[in-house]
């Protein structure tokens, strides 16, 4: 890799992780709204007398929400919303490319929403004594780690077709939000959607990378598909949505070029 | 690679770009542009809104593709060769609002240097020189957002010139700057240039007297074509022979396209000023004046005051394009 892939990748990430501490109502927002979310779900469970597991089940899902929100809302958006700015264009035209462009807004998201996360994990677990099985840490976290790539895999690809098809393909991305959550099996176990739908959910990496973990620290939980399969899939994708993220931004860049709609103009 | 050793720092040839937008009718933004810029001119884009100032400058920098013809920059094609072009250009647009607006001055212009790969140590060194240049040194902790559109056009100048790109466009740098900060950034561009006899600078503007002084040689562009290109002297001196007269006249009727009419009106634009407009006509001879007058007062408006001068780049503009500058649409 050379310098120039990997100063851009450090320079994109700067101001991300640096808005985190320079806009303190941010925290409120990053902290307070999944914690929030996290809660209600709690409490619906506990109310219709949901065995334990289910706390647990719903706490990790709090847990990945922040990490979708993310990627849909900061890096698929973000190359759309450069282009509104006039940064767009100037990533361009540097020598730089726009892989690592997205990179570095990954990187500088992750951390941030990684913090968010474990809030939401420790708020979750001494508020309602949630146990997890604590041998599975390190391959949960293993579980963890890949899903989160795939989920960045994801983004930038979704990147480039939002730069593309502009508002439209935000638009979708509105509508497609609450089907996601429900598909995704954020607060609930997946398979209760039934076998077929929830293998379809499973082009979601976060379905699988949740499953995978819950079957890891939740002993007892319904599984989707065994734990070796489910990984063997997500690092499928993984790869997969390197290759389109890569291609994406390629083809964007030189479509983009031809009709116009790299440069900063709302025509 | 090296560029091949040409004295032209860009060469067009029957550039053309056609914008076709959802169901609406095509628009020829550039219709059959051929430039070539010398190394180490200070070249001039002039031309009206809508002329394709810009359209021009995005082909150039790699940002759009011609519809057809070629454009090569520092002697490589931007659409072939576009990745060995990029380290060698920059671009600074007027009334831009780049970056983060949570970044300091410095960190802002450190990100962008670092899209270029320069290393952090000597281009944060560098930062600060210009910063001192510009007169920004002392708000090189302010947050970006918290800027003066003046100091931000400055700090936009400064992530151009510190890339030390080979080919500079700047597409209207001093457009809604006040007269301080225009010419600021006007001495910086002339310094810049004075300092390296193989940078180039292409800059499109719609102010006259920041073209006549600045620039070696200027294009005048209209509806996508060059209407004339040639040193701001002799596009003056083409219009030498021709009466330019000032009037100021009452309020009243329209009456530019009936004066525009007049036989041996070579081009008319008019102003409003608080009480009066002001009129500016070019005449083929000063024998024209008496028929413009009757004109205007056969419209019920006054001639209040009336004034030959010199010929300045505007009138030459005048000349060429038929209105004036900032008279987009008329
Ligand atoms: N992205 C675009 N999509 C469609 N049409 C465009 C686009 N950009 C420019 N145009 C049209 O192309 C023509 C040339 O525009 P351009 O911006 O190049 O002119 P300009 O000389 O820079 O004008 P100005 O002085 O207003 O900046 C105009 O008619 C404009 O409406
Ligand atoms: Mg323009």
């Amino acid at each position: 890799m050379n310098r120039l892939f990997l100063r851009t990748i450090i320079a994109r990430a700067y101001p991300r992780v640096l808005g985190f501490y320079r806009r303190p109502s941010w925290l409120f927002m990053e902290f307070a709204v999944p914690v929030i979310g996290t809660l209600a779900m709690v409490y619906v469970y506990r109310g219709l007398g949901a065995p334990e597991r289910f706390l647990g089940f719903a706490v990790l899902g709090g847990a990945m929400l922040a990490f979708w929100q993310n990627v849909l809302w900061s890096m698929a958006t973000q190359l759309y919303w450069d282009r509104d700015g006039g940064n767009l264009e100037l990533y361009v035209i540097a020598p730089t490319s726009l892989v690592p462009v997205s990179l570095g807004m990954a990187f500088g998201a992750v951390f941030p929403t990684a913090l968010r996360a474990a809030v939401v994990i420790a708020f979750g677990s001494i508020a309602f004594h949630v146990h997890y099985a604590s041998g599975a840490l390190l391959p949960a976290i293993g579980i963890f780690g890949l899903t989160l790539t795939c989920l960045y895999g994801m983004g930038m690809t979704l990147g480039s077709v939002f730069l593309f098809y502009g508002r439209d393909a935000w638009h979708l991305a509105n509508a497609m939000q609450e089907p996601v959550y429900l598909l995704s099996g954020l607060y609930f176990p997946v398979r209760a959607l039934g076998g077929f739908a929830a293998l379809g959910a499973a082009v979601i990496p976060m379905t699988l990378g949740l499953d995978a973990m819950r079957q890891l620290l939740l002993p007892g939980s319904v599984q989707l598909l065994p734990l070796g399969v489910e990984a063997a899939i997500l690092g499928i994708q993984l790869a997969a949505f390197a290759v389109c993220a890569q291609v994406g931004l390629t083809v964007m860049e030189r479509l983009a070029r031809r009709d116009g709609r790299l440069v900063s103009r709302a025509m | 690679m090296r560029a091949p050793a040409s004295a032209s720092a860009i060469r067009t040839v029957g550039l053309r770009r056609v914008y076709r937008l959802r169901g609406g009718e095509p628009v020829v933004a550039l219709d059959g542009i051929d430039l070539d810029v010398r190394r180490g001119e200070l070249f001039g884009v002039l031309g009206p809104n809508g002329a394709g100032k810009t359209t021009l400058i995005k082909i150039l920098v790699t940002l759009l593709a011609p519809t057809e013809g070629t454009a090569q920059v520092d002697g490589l094609d931007v659409v072939r060769d576009f990745r060995a072009l990029r380290p060698r250009i920059a671009m600074v647009s007027g009334g831009e609002n780049s970056g983060y607006g949570m970044l300091s001055v410095r960190e802002q212009l450190w990100m962008f240097s670092q899209f270029y790969g320069l290393p952090s140590r000597p281009v944060k060194a560098r930062i600060d020189e210009y910063l001192h240049r510009l007169g920004l040194f002392e708000a090189r902790d302010r947050a970006v957002s918290a800027l003066s559109s003046g100091m931000r056009q400055k700090m936009n100048l400064i992530r151009g010139l510190i890339t030390d790109p080979r080919v500079l466009f700047l597409d209207e740098p001093t457009v809604a700057l006040d007269v301080g900060a225009a010419r600021d950034v006007r001495v910086e561009v002339r310094r810049w240039m004075d300092e390296n006899a193989d940078r180039t600078v292409i800059l499109t503007t719609h102010h006259m007297a920041e073209a006549d002084e600045l620039c070696d040689r200027i294009a005048i562009v209209n509806r996508g074509r060059i209407a004339a290109l040639d040193t701001p002297a002799a596009l003056k001196g083409a219009v030498e022979s021709e009466t330019t007269v000032d009037l100021d006249v009452g309020a009243g009727d329209d009456i530019l396209a009936t004066l525009r009419a007049v036989d041996g009106v070579v081009g008319a634009t008019i102003r409003a000023g608080e009480t009066a407009e002001q009129l500016t006509v070019i005449l083929s001879g000063d024998a024209v004046l008496g028929r413009v007058i009757t004109t205007i007062e056969a419209h019920g408006r006054d001639v209040l005051t009336l004034r030959k001068r010199e010929a300045t780049l505007e009138e030459a503009f005048v000349r060429l394009v038929g209105s004036g500058i900032d008279e987009a649409d008329r």
